[in-house]
This record gives C-alpha cells, sequence and structure tokens, in this order.
C-alpha cells in the first residue's frame, strides 16, 4: 500500500547531498543483491520505516481491542483472527479514506458525469489538503535542522501566524482579493516569524535553548489564542464558545477545482518548497545557515555571524510555521478556533526528519503523511479506532528513521546512514 | 554555544553594562507600575489581609493574620524598587546583581498580592500551599533529569514519562483497586520508556533530543490512542482511589512550613527521601562519583575501568522510574483521573528547574518551589476575580521559564559530556 506511493521514481539531486553519498563503498559483510543505489536507496529506508511503523501500529490496534482481550483465553486463534481482521478493515478504511476507493472511481467514470467524477476525487482532494500545512511545518523544521536549530515550536508559530492572519481576513473589508490575500497570507508569515523571533533572539544572545523555549512559548501560544478568542471584537458576534468572526471571502485561498475543497494553498506549499531549496542551496544566506548548522566554529572562524544566522533562520522556520496557519484558516475553516491544528506543527519534526532536511523530501513526506490525516477521520467514524493512532505511528517512524541502525537491523540490508551531521543536544550551555 | 565562551573576555564587560542599564530601568518601571497602576484606584484607608493559618490546623499555635494597609505598603514597594533601581543604574551590584533581582522581584509579587487582595483576605499560606503541590510533580521530573544528565544523557522525554506515568497509576490503580501497585507500575513504564530512551542513544547512538522527542510524541499519542479507545468506554478503568493526606505528627503543626511541607500524601515524603538519597548518592558515594566522571569526562571514566555505557543505561533507568512514579502523581495524587495531556509541559518545566538549580537535587527542589509559586499565585488570582484576563495570568509558569532558562543558561554549568554519545576507541 504505502510502496505504491513510494516507489514512484523520484530523482533526487539537491545540490547539497554531496555529502550524504547514497551508496557506501565499503558494504563488505553485507550480501551484493542488498546493496541499493540512487533513488531507491534513499527511499527504502523511510518505506521500511513506515512498514515497519504500520506493522507496530496493528500490535497496538490487537493489543488494545478489549473483545481480543476477553476472548483470548477461551479462543486464542479465533480472537486473533478476528482482531487481525479489525486491523484489516481500520487500514483498509485508511486508505479508502486517503485515495478514494476503485469502486467509487468505477462509477463515477462509467456514468459520465463531472459532478460525480469529481466528487470521487474528493478523498484525494482531502489528502492534498491536509499535506498543505504538512508541507509548510515540515520545511520549517527542515530548514531549522539545516541551521542547527530544532524549531519544536513550529505548533505555536503556526496558530500565532493563523490569528494574525485571521485578524486580516476579518478585520480588513473592501479590498479585492489579490490585495487582500496576498495581505493576510503575508500577515500570517510575519506573525510566525515573530513568534520564531523569540526563541531565535534569545538562543543567539543568551545560549537559551531553543528546545525549550520554543515548548513553553507553545504553551503561551495556546493561551494567547485563548485569550484573543474570548476578546470582544475578535470573538465571534453571539457566541460563547471560543470562535473567532468569519473571514471575508476575499481572503480566502480560490478553489482547484469547483466542487472539492483542495485550494491554491497546495500552490503556496509546493513554492515554498522551492524558494526554501533556492534559500539553503542558492544563496550566500543559505550556505551561512548550513555552515553554521554543521559546525558552527568553523562559521564563525569563516567571519559568519551565528547570532545573526541563528535570528534569521529561526524567524523564516517560524513564518513557514505561520503559512501553514494560514493555508488552514484562509483554505479551509475561514476562521480561528482551538482545533485549528491537530498537531500539524509536531508531525513537521516526523517530515522533517524522513525527509531528512530536504525540501523535495519533506513534500513527499508531506503527502503520506497528510494521507494518513485525512484516511484516519474515515477509519475513526467507520471502525472506532482513534484518531491518535496516527500520532503513534508518526513516532515510530521518527524513531525507525531517525535510527537506521535499527532498520538494519530488524530487515538485515543495508540502507544508507542518516544524517548525522546533525546533533542537536550539544548540551544547554552557552 | 562555543562562540560566547570563547571570546568571553570582551563580550562579558560589554553584556554586564547592558545588563545593569536594562535592570535598572526594568526596576523603575515596576516602581512606577507598583505607584501609579496598582496603587492608583486604591481607597487610602483600604487594607489587605494575608491569611497565614491553615485551614485544617487544629492545634493550639494561633497566627494571626498579617494586615497592612494596601496603599501605604504599595508606596514602600514602590520606593524600595525604585531605590534599588537607581543604584543598579547608577553603580551597579557587581555579582549580587542576581539576589537583588530576586528581591525586587519578590517585592513586586508581594505588592501585586496586596493589590489584588484589597478589601479582601488572601489566604498567603494557602498559595504557599498550592506552591507545594505544584512543585512536586516538576522537581520529580527535575530529579529525573539530574539523573541522566549527569551520567551524559540529555533526557528531554521527561513530559513523556509522566505523562505515560500518569496514565499509568490511573489504569493501573483503578484496574488492581490497590493505588501503590499503581504507582509502582507508573514508575516500571517510566523505566521502559527510560530504556528505550537508553537504547536509541546509547545503542544506535540517536541524537538524544530527537530519541526524546519520539519518546513525547510516541507517549501522548499511545495515551490519547488508549483513552479514546478504552477509558472513554470503560470509565470505571479512569476511576482510581487517592493517596490521603498524611499529616506528619508534630511536624505538620509548625506555623507556616509545617502546613507547607508535612501535611502532603505520601508522594511529597518520597519525594523528601529522593531529594536526599540522590543528593547523597551523588556527592558522597562511589557510585555518584562515578556517575559524575562519566558524565564530566567519560573517555577518563573509562581509562580507569569504569563502564561507561553500563553507567548511563543504570542513570537513565533511574530517571525513568522516577518520573514515571511523578507521573503517577498528577492521577493518584492530586486529580483522581486520567485526562488528555494533563502535564501541560510539567515535564519541561522540571528541566528548566534542573537547570536553574545547577544539576543538584536541593537546588532543583528550590527551583521548582520558584516555578511552583508562579503557578499557585496564578491559580488563585483566578480564583480572586481579578480584572486581568486568566489566560494571561496562565501564562506565568511557561514564561518565568523562559526568563530563567534565558537569564541563567551559561551562568550554570551543565556536566560537560552532556548529550554526546560515547564511542570506545
Amino acid at each position: 500500500m504505502t510502496d505504491e506511493r513510494h516507489s514512484q521514481p523520484a530523482p533526487d539531486a539537491d545540490g547539497a547531498e554531496a555529502e550524504h553519498p547514497d551508496v557506501e563503498p565499503a558494504a563488505t559483510s553485507v550480501p551484493p543483491a542488498s546493496k541499493l543505489s540512487g533513488a531507491a536507496g534513499t527511499l527504502l529506508l523511510p518505506v521500511l520505516a513506515i512498514l515497519s511503523a504500520l506493522v507496530i501500529g496493528a500490535v497496538v490496534i490487537v493489543l488494545s481491542d478489549l473483545t481480543f482481550l476477553a476472548g483470548f483465553g477461551a479462543d486464542p486463534i479465533g480472537a486473533l483472527g478476528a482482531a487481525l481482521g479489525n486491523v484489516g478493515t481500520a487500514y483498509g478504511a485508511l486508505i479508502t479514506g486517503a485515495l478514494g476507493s476503485p469502486d467509487t472511481y468505477f462509477a463515477a467514470f462509467r456514468s459520465g458525469d463531472a459532478a460525480q467524477i469529481v466528487a470521487a476525487f474528493n478523498p484525494i482532494s482531502e489528502t492534498l489538503l491536509e499535506a498543505t500545512p504538512l508541507i509548510f511545518t515540515g520545511l520549517a523544521v527542515a530548514l531549522g535542522f539545516r541551521s542547527g536549530l530544532f524549531n519544536i515550536g513550529a505548533e505555536g508559530q503556526l496558530y500565532v501566524g493563523a490569528a494574525a492572519a485571521t485578524f486580516v481576513g476579518f478585520a480588513v473589508t473592501g479590498l479585492p482579493w489579490f490585495v487582500h490575500l496576498p495581505l493576510a497570507v503575508m500577515t500570517g508569515f510575519i506573525g510566525g516569524a515573530l513568534w520564531g523571533f523569540i526563541p531565535g533572539l534569545l538562543k543567539a544572545r543568551t545560549g537559551a535553548h531553543e528546545v525549550i523555549v520554543t515548548i513553553m512559548l507553545n504553551y503561551t501560544a495556546y493561551l494567547l489564542i485563548g485569550f484573543l478568542l474570548n476578546l470582544p471584537g475578535y470573538q465571534r458576534e453571539g457566541r460563547s464558545d471560543p470562535i473567532s468572526k468569519v473571514t471575508e471571502s476575499t481572503s480566502y485561498y480560490p478553489a482547484l477545482v469547483d466542487g472539492l475543497r483542495l485550494n491554491w494553498g497546495i500552490v503556496l506549499a509546493l513554492l515554498a518548497a522551492v524558494v526554501v531549496s533556492w534559500i539553503l542551496f542558492r544563496t550566500t544566506k543559505g550556505f551561512e545557515f548550513r555552515a553554521v548548522g554543521f559546525n558552527p566554529t568553523a562559521a564563525r572562524y569563516a567571519g559568519m555571524s551565528i547570532a545573526g544566522s541563528t535570528i534569521l533562520a529561526m524567524m523564516i522556520s517560524g513564518g513557514l510555521a505561520g503559512l501553514a496557519g494560514t493555508s488552514v484558516v484562509l483554505g479551509v475553516t475561514h476562521s480561528l478556533t482551538f482545533g485549528l491544528s491537530p498537531g500539524y506543527g509536531f508531525d513537521g519534526i516526523a517530515l522533517a526528519l524522513m525527509a531528512r532536511s530536504r525540501p523535495r523530501g519533506v513534500i513527499l513526506a508531506a503527502l503520506l503523511f497528510g494521507a494518513l490525516r485525512a484516511g484516519s477521520t474515515p477509519m475513526q467514524s467507520q471502525t472506532g479506532i482513534p484518531i491518535d493512532l496516527v500520532v503513534v505511528i508518526q513516532a515510530l517512524v521518527i524513531m525507525f528513521v531517525a535510527a537506521p541502525a535499527l532498520v538494519r537491523g530488524i530487515f538485515r540490508i543495508r540502507v544508507p546512514e542518516a544524517t548525522g551531521a546533525e546533533v542537536f543536544s550539544k548540551g544547554w550551555g552557552a | 554555544m562555543s562562540a560566547t565562551t570563547a571570546s568571553a573576555g570582551v563580550i562579558v564587560d560589554r553584556a554586564a553594562m547592558r545588563r545593569q542599564r536594562i535592570f535598572g530601568i526594568f526596576y523603575l518601571l515596576l516602581a512606577a507600575v507598583v505607584a501609579f497602576i496598582l496603587a492608583a484606584g486604591i481607597a487610602p484607608d483600604a487594607t489587605s489581609t494575608f491569611v497565614l493559618k491553615s485551614v485544617g490546623s487544629k492545634t493550639g499555635l494561633d497566627i494571626p493574620n498579617l494586615v497592612v494597609p494596601s496603599v501605604l505598603t504599595l508606596y514602600l514597594i514602590a520606593a524600595a524598587c525604585a531605590f534599588l533601581g537607581a543604584i543598579q543604574l547608577i553603580r551597579g551590584f557587581g555579582t549580587r546583581w542576581a539576589v537583588v533581582l530576586m528581591v525586587v522581584v519578590m517585592l513586586f509579587v508581594f505588592g501585586f498580592l496586596t493589590w489584588a487582595g484589597t478589601d479582601k483576605s488572601m489566604s498567603l499560606i494557602g498559595i504557599l500551599q498550592v506552591t507545594v503541590v505544584k512543585a512536586l510533580p516538576i522537581t520529580f521530573g527535575a530529579l529525573s533529569g539530574i539523573l541522566c544528565e549527569r551520567s551524559g544523557v540529555v533526557n528531554i522525554a521527561i513530559e513523556g514519562m509522566l505523562l505515560a506515568g500518569a496514565f499509568t497509576g490511573a489504569v493501573v490503580g483503578s484496574a488492581t483497586g490497590n493505588i501503590i501497585v499503581g504507582a509502582l507500575a507508573a514508575g516500571f513504564v517510566g523505566a521502559a520508556l527510560a530504556g528505550l530512551l537508553a537504547v536509541l542513544t546509547i545503542r544506535y547512538r540517536m541524537d538524544q533530543i530527537v530519541a526524546g522527542t519520539v519518546i513525547n510524541i510516541f507517549s501522548a499519542g499511545i495515551t490519547s490512542f488508549l483513552y479514546s479507545r478504552i477509558l472513554q468506554v470503560h470509565q470505571e478503568l479512569n476511576q482510581p482511589a487517592r493517596f490521603p493526606q498524611i499529616p506528619v505528627p508534630v511536624l505538620s503543626e509548625i506555623p507556616i512550613l509545617g502546613p507547607m511541607f508535612f501535611s502532603g500524601n505520601i508522594f511529597l515524603y518520597v519525594l523528601f527521601i529522593l531529594i536526599g538519597l540522590i543528593h547523597y548518592g551523588l556527592f558522597y558515594t562511589r557510585w555518584g562519583l562515578r556517575v559524575r566522571a562519566v558524565g564530566e569526562h567519560p573517555r577518563a571514566a573509562d581509562t580507569v575501568g569504569i563502564n561507561v555505557n553500563l553507567t548511563r543505561y543504570r542513570n537513565v533507568l533511574l530517571g525513568g522510574i522516577v518520573a514515571g512514579i511523578g507521573g503517577a502523581y498528577f492521577t493518584l495524587g492530586s486529580t483522581g483521573s486520567f485526562i488528555h495531556d494533563m502535564t501541560a509541559g510539567r515535564g519541561f518545566i522540571g528541566l528548566a528547574a534542573m537547570i536553574f538549580g545547577g544539576w543538584t537535587p536541593i537546588g532543583a527542589f528550590l527551583a521548582s518551589l520558584v516555578f511552583g509559586f508562579a503557578d499557585a499565585v496564578q491559580t488563585r488570582l483566578s480564583i480572586l476575580n481579578i480584572p486581568l484576563p486568566s489566560e494571561l495570568l496562565e501564562m506565568t509558569p511557561y514564561l518565568v521559564t523562559i526568563v530563567v532558562v534565558a537569564g541563567l543558561v551559561g551562568r550554570v554549568r551543565a556536566p560537560a559530556a552532556d548529550g554526546r554519545p560515547y564511542e570506545k576507541e
């Protein structure tokens, strides 16, 4: 299932990857059959990581199945069969929820009715819709990683960006869409960038570790949103629950296809990936980011400003997370609420690690996680297995991707070394 | 990181000068806030009452309430802040700046409470009691961090261990009907997560912060998953008994300190024992010397025959047990039943307390009390219905954490090999 998604040939030629050769020369102890090269080699690790995560996810489903546990004593095989059947149904619902079912496509095309064909593509539209904020947050975390920063605060930056964009969305009226939308998007970017500026500045000036600061700022951001949503002038009139006013329709991302929720946000996300790639690998600043991330001491001796690079990288990272916020409020919900993000900011960490901080990889990984997120809602409604399974699967994916030796040990094959260059835990001190 | 240390000579002077000026202006600002904003709307003859006697106290020791004239107190506080600010601006306090900062902040907080308690009675003893209650899980987290980091493993997974401990404590405590078993099971689950952390970071040399993040995300995911899948259907699995308060005879009757430190439940006393044990163990035993050697200079420790990785495994596991039991406090010692994400960042605040306390158990406990106090004041003020939005008050513990981390990192010293995997040559 996941293999098909990932075995599409994905030429992997980001310029900076010279330092991570995909094939290692000294593969002596391993049978030659398992030597892989090129794109397949790069994709092998994520694919195996996802497979392993899905298998463990299945184990979790079975072990948390109380009817299975109750029936196991009397009829172990029958109970196990039933439980595995549940797993099959759940994963089936997950896949059809994310990609659509062949039957629906078939029926739609046979009928020839345009509306019905569009409707059949709804699951794919939902997947891409979920992938949009994920691309942004994945890029945000990836850019941080490249610059030697672990931005766990994408979630908070997303909310602040969304709050700022929402404000421009409902408070500014009378503008044509081609002014209003860019204005709202820019404000979202700036909101996220400001929230990223704080940990950047503190890290650069005082050495405060960005992990603690960004996590604390996540909680602060939630409370800030709670405060805003109860503020007269921001809260929707006549409502007592925390929900903002509705944004003007001129601030919406226009739909890509009529009848589907998919919108131009995804195009902006893809553009952002190109821009991030360009910044990182084609500009002087990007070179500084990577130099500082790779070896701060050497970067300083080369005359680069670590403080400046840290602050700027953190701001761009925060801004990208802010854009993720705009893609939700301006693209889907059209108002600000607490449930805006089911954890897109944390998903970004998994994405960036899986993609080894490469923008192109982030897109692929975001599509995968978008599919997981989009499919999990129908999974929950059809089989009663909670959405939170996706979070468990994500944690496992990060674990397997970040520890390639683990995958190597399980599958007895040679997979490319992981990042290696990034060590974040250099202690707490300045 | 090493950027600031290398050119310390120049930067520190300039930084100290700037700090002197910023703090001076900050103190003057606080003075102005107290004098012109807080004192402004109060009637001249109003008084603020601070209750010092605990409600549960039943002895003859009668502690009178502290009654102060509100406006006068505020003006005195403003004057003191302004005075300190002026001195700070003109000539600075040299190395004693931190003490002065603490004094000013305490004065301001007292002024704030005086303002909030105008014409009301404010239970100061209540705030102090809640301080200890709120500090308790933070200290457990900090102790877990100390155990791990003294041996050179950064444990950012404390949050996840606390959360898993809270969940396990509630479920096992309800299922077995025995809360002690619940607490022990929580410790076991904490150890299991710590074992995962240890294997990933020591055996597979995964980045320690990434590994910790994996455990945090996993823990949040699996507890929410099981909560939705099992506990919402079988609510009887989420109704454990709670550990009763056990006032220590005699000691609990000491004014102020008694209700704070000697009337808690078993977790508080376990915590005291742990603080003592870890302090003694780390600084007065062979084990502690070896642990610290491994955390400071693993190669040297290896050379004299200490098994570096074994020491680290053992310490991370111990840290996991402490964090797991601390997590059980959230359910078995405090609220009774598990809810989604109930630890709300306390594990990370514990890390900050560990840093603030300079990687020592006693220091970490005192630091946790500071965070607990911020939390307690916040809770009390939200009850008092003062004209400040509750969300802004709730930010206090998080903002205090940021300020502490930003203000102290670099001035306290982490174990030298903290966060670095060890490879034999």
